[in-house]
Parts: structure tokens; sequence; C-alpha cells
């Protein structure tokens, strides 16, 4: 009894704010998703699974995860590859190595609206000065309308590039961490069996990465699948935001509290699917580690 | 060989500084130079006058954004450590009947990252009539499942020594927390500390939900409405950019080493 008093002095706080703003938030909209309920909050009408059909049949819903899929299979190898080639450099260096590593660390300090700041008006800002079509035309090639042309869709070198620049030193510091992991005698074992660098790197390095690697691609997963920032502020405009290129959390931004009427119904039909949708893929993961 | 890397690493540090450079270029520079004709790496001339031009326009709420962010971001950190600090303790430590059920329920959280559920959050907050006020900014984001669990591994490894030898001085759970083990892990509430305070001032989506008066907006709100309706000079947008981002460049370098163990403890064992 003395326990549980002291645990819930402890505990109990945190859990009570759990209760209300998490596990309460995802109980009333699998109760809104249900219901009809646009510009309320409290359930109007009963519909059954109508919303759950609707975002399942309806283009813009599926359309939105087509658009993660593409975004995730650029972002998640990119910078996988990227930030375990900066880490093995700079970790294979000695002099200057505090300060290559703080150059690629620093922009984590930006936020994503600023990063969409500098990409769509300054590098890719569409006009001939701008610095990305300044650098086509040393090569003689035409400036590109980047935010603004959807075929061939340039857009998506502006996103990627964008995050690619912010996240990139994070997920280096997770390698070099990982790197400094590895027992030092492993690659003398290496050496003496004749392995060269290369072969070490095969057969050392990236085994014993293992769980640094599998660490990484699950985190990029997650981000990219809940990619809103760049995404809203590069192609955003206060008229609204263009048909295309638009991930999960933008479409339900739009269709839960756009300007055109909230619709909450609906809004957490999609909540509850791209939840369930995130918890399969964790579990899945999971399952694959511990085998 | 050694030289290649050395090649390969400042070419990669310059493209990393470029973006840098620009916010800063681009905010010292007159209107004009930003859509000239034709690039220049270096501008003609610096305005340090578009400071005062910044800082004078009554269109521009930068200073009551900035205020607002540091509230925001300051009671985060120190609320969410608190309570995770907290409840990690009591999980690890203190022996209850329930103790599992309560852990089980945390760890469900950590598959649901909150920007998912951001609508679900939205309809209760609403609802207590925290919409464009400073509780609906920060106390949903208090309760981190992520931060309660890293908080909870890490007093699972806290030496058990100094929490026993606090108990014969006849110290209860609450004041060994207190006087011994908050005391010893300094560096680690530092780690965590940095950590929630990067990513509460640079944080957008929910405040962008739920902050709708222009009183209320935080710093990365109100450049992103003049950013998406380009309503103001963009040399002006971009110095308020460039001291947006110069709190954070200050807690960059003088907390780097808290920020990278941050980075390691939250990233791997996440």
């Amino acid at each position: 009894m003395r326990h549980g008093r002291a645990f819930w002095l402890f505990v109990g706080p945190f859990a009570a704010g759990l209760l209300v703003f998490v596990y309460v938030p995802i109980g009333w909209s699998m109760l809104l998703s249900f219901f009809d309920a646009r510009n309320t909050v409290t359930p109007a009408e009963f519909v059954g699974l109508r919303n759950y059909a609707d975002m399942l049949t309806d283009g813009p819903f599926l359309s939105s995860l087509g658009t993660f899929s593409v975004f995730a299979a650029f972002i998640v190898p990119l910078t996988f590859v990227l930030a375990l080639a900066l880490a093995l450099l700079v970790s294979q260096i000695s002099f200057m190595q505090a300060f290559f590593r703080s150059v690629f660390f620093l922009p984590t300090a930006c936020s994503y609206v600023v990063a969409s700041l500098v990409w769509k008006l300054s590098i890719f800002n569409g006009l001939r000065s701008g610095l990305a079509n300044t650098v086509l035309g040393w090569f003689g090639a035409d400036p590109v309308a980047w935010t603004v042309s959807t075929s061939p869709p340039w857009y998506w070198l502006v996103l990627v590039t964008l995050r690619l620049w912010l996240q990139l030193g994070f997920y280096m510091i997770l390698f070099i961490a990982g790197l400094q992991r590895i027992p030092a005698v492993l690659y003398e074992a290496a050496a003496l069996d004749g392995a060269r660098s290369r072969q070490a790197f095969r057969f050392v390095t990236l085994p014993q990465l293992r769980t640094t690697s599998v660490a990484v691609l699950l985190l990029l997963l997650i981000g990219a699948y809940q990619a809103f920032d760049e995404f809203y502020n590069v192609l955003g405009t206060d008229r609204g935001y263009p048909p295309f290129a638009r991930p999960p959390l933008i479409y339900l931004y739009y269709t839960a509290l756009g300007s055109g009427g909230q619709d909450f119904g609906h809004g957490s039909a999609g909540a509850v699917i791209l939840t369930l949708l995130i918890v399969g893929v964790t579990l899945l993961q999971g399952r694959a580690v511990r085998r | 060989m050694k030289a290649l890397r050395y090649l390969a690493l400042s070419v990669a540090a310059v493209l990393f500084l470029v973006p840098f450079y620009l916010v800063v270029r681009n905010g010292l520079v007159s209107e004009s130079e930003i859509s000239a004709t034709s690039w220049t790496f270096l501008p003609s001339s610096v305005r340090w006058e578009n400071f005062a031009e910044l800082f004078s326009d009554p269109a521009v709420p930068l200073v009551r954004s900035m205020v607002n962010s540091l509230v925001v971001a300051v009671l985060q950190t120190a609320g969410q450590l608190l309570l995770c600090s907290m409840a990690g303790y009591g999980l690890a430590r203190i022996p209850y009947r329930y103790s599992n059920v309560v852990f089980y329920l945390v760890v469900a959280t950590l598959m649901v990252p909150a920007a998912v559920t951001f609508v679900p959050t939205f309809v209760v907050v609403s609802t207590l009539g925290w919409v464009s006020d400073l509780r609906g900014l920060v106390i949903p984001g208090l309760f981190s499942g992520f931060t309660a669990f890293l908080f909870r591994q890490y007093f699972l490894n806290f030496p058990r020594e100094l929490e026993e030898a606090a108990r014969i001085d006849g110290l209860g759970h609450w004041g060994t927390f207190w006087r011994v083990v908050v005391p010893n892990s300094r560096g680690f509430f530092a780690a965590l500390g940095v950590i929630a305070f990067v990513t509460s001032w640079n944080q957008f989506l929910w405040p962008l939900v739920i902050a709708q008066d222009q009183d209320s907006w935080t710093v990365q709100v109100a450049l992103s409405t003049f950013l998406t309706a380009q309503s103001i000079n963009v040399h002006e947008l971009f110095l308020a950019a460039a001291v947006s981002v110069t709190p954070l460049v200050i807690v960059f370098v003088a907390m780097q080493r808290y920020l990278v163990r941050g980075v390691t403890e939250s990233g791997i064992k996440g």
C-alpha cells in the first residue's frame, strides 16, 4: 500500500496527462470516425463505416499514401547511404574532425520553415537569377520553374534535397556512435586474416552496424510518414495547396482544418487508418528484429 | 587517399553552409538585389539598417512571436523533464502491483507519433477551450511516452549503492530522488533537455493547428504565414528567419556535447 502511494506520487501526474492527451483523443476520434461531424467535434449523426469507406475508395486519401511512398523511396535510401558515408569519412580523419562533424550537424538547428524559405525563395526560386538556375546556366541549360513544375515533377528535387540537408547530420551522429561501438580487435583480426579495407567494411563494419541500421531505417521511414512542414511551406500558398504532392498529414490537415469546412468525421477516420498502418509497421519491424 | 577524404569533406561542408549564408545574405541586402537579373554570391552592399526596418515594421509580429516561442520552449522543456523523469523513476524503481500495466500503456504510445494524431488531439484540446491559448500550445506536448521511457531505462542502470546509502540516511523515495538521483544525473537531464528545447522551438504542425490568432503565433507560424502569403518584403523575411535561428545556433555551440549525447540516446534506444 505504501509503495502504491509512492508509485502514484511519481507516475500519477504523467499517467493522467497521457490519458487525457493521448488515450482520450484516440478513443474520441475512433468514436467520431463513425459519425458525421462537420464543423463540430461532437458526434452528430451515426454513419457507421461510411467515413472509412469514403477514405479508402476516395482518390485523394489513397494518392496521399502514394505520395508518401514516392517520397520515402527517395529520401530513405539517400539519407541512409549519405549519412553512413559522412560518418565513415568523419571518423577516418583526425585533423579538424570536430569541425566537420559540427558543420554537418548544424542544420539540425534549423526549422523546416526556415529551410523551406531558403529553398523556395532563394535556391529554387525559379528566377533566372536563382542559385540553382544560375548553376544550370553555367552548363547552358534553360531555367526551371522548380516548385510549380509538374512535368517533370521537379518539386521532388526541391523537397528531397531540403530534407537531406536538414536530417543528414542527425543520422550521421547515430552512425558515428554505432561505429565507435565496434571493438577495435575485430579490425585487427580482419587485418591479420589479410582483409583489405573494402573487405573489412563488408565483413566487419556493416554486420556490426546492424542494430544502428535497423533503427535508422525505421526512424527515416516514420519521419517520411509524418512529412508535413516542408510540403506545406514550399508548395502551399495563401490561395491554397496544389492538387499534387499531398502526403497523408497534408491531406488530413486540409480535410479536418482546411478553409473549405472542418470535417472531423472523415479527418478522424483518416487519423485512425494512419495510426493503424504505422502501428502495423512498427510491430512487423519488432518481429523482424527479434528473429 | 587522405587528401581525397579532406577534399570530399570540404566540398560537403561548403554545401552544408551555403543555406546559412543565404539566410544572412538575403536578410542584409536590398529588395532589388534579391530579384536582380543575375546572381552574385557577395552582395554589392550590406544594409545593416534592415534590422531597424524589421523591428519597426508593425505588420511583422517578430518580437511577440519570438517571446511566445521562448515561453513555450522553456515551459515544455522544464515540464517534460519534470513529469517524465518522475514517471521514469517510479516505473524503474518503485515496486507496485500494477507497475507493468502502466508501463505497457506508456510503451504502447511509442508506436503512435504525436503528429499522426493531431486531428484527435485538436478535437480534445478545442473542447477544453485551449485554442489560441498558451495552455493549448504547451500542455499536450508535455506527456512524451518516449522521454519517460528513456528516463526509465536510464534509472534502471543508476547505481543502486547511492540510493541505498540515501535510504540508510533515512530518505524515502521522494527524498532519494530529489537529493541523490537527480543531482547525480545532470548530464542525462541536460542531454534530453536540449533535445526537448530544440524540438519545441522548431515544431510547426501543432502550433499551426492550435495558434490561430496572431497574438498566439510562435515564430515558426509567423514565418510560415509570411512565406506562404509572400506578403512582406523578401529581405525582411530572410532577416526574421536569421533572427529566429540565432538562439538555436547559440544553444548548438554551447551545448553540443549534450546534444550529441541526447541524439545518440534517443536515436538508438528508441
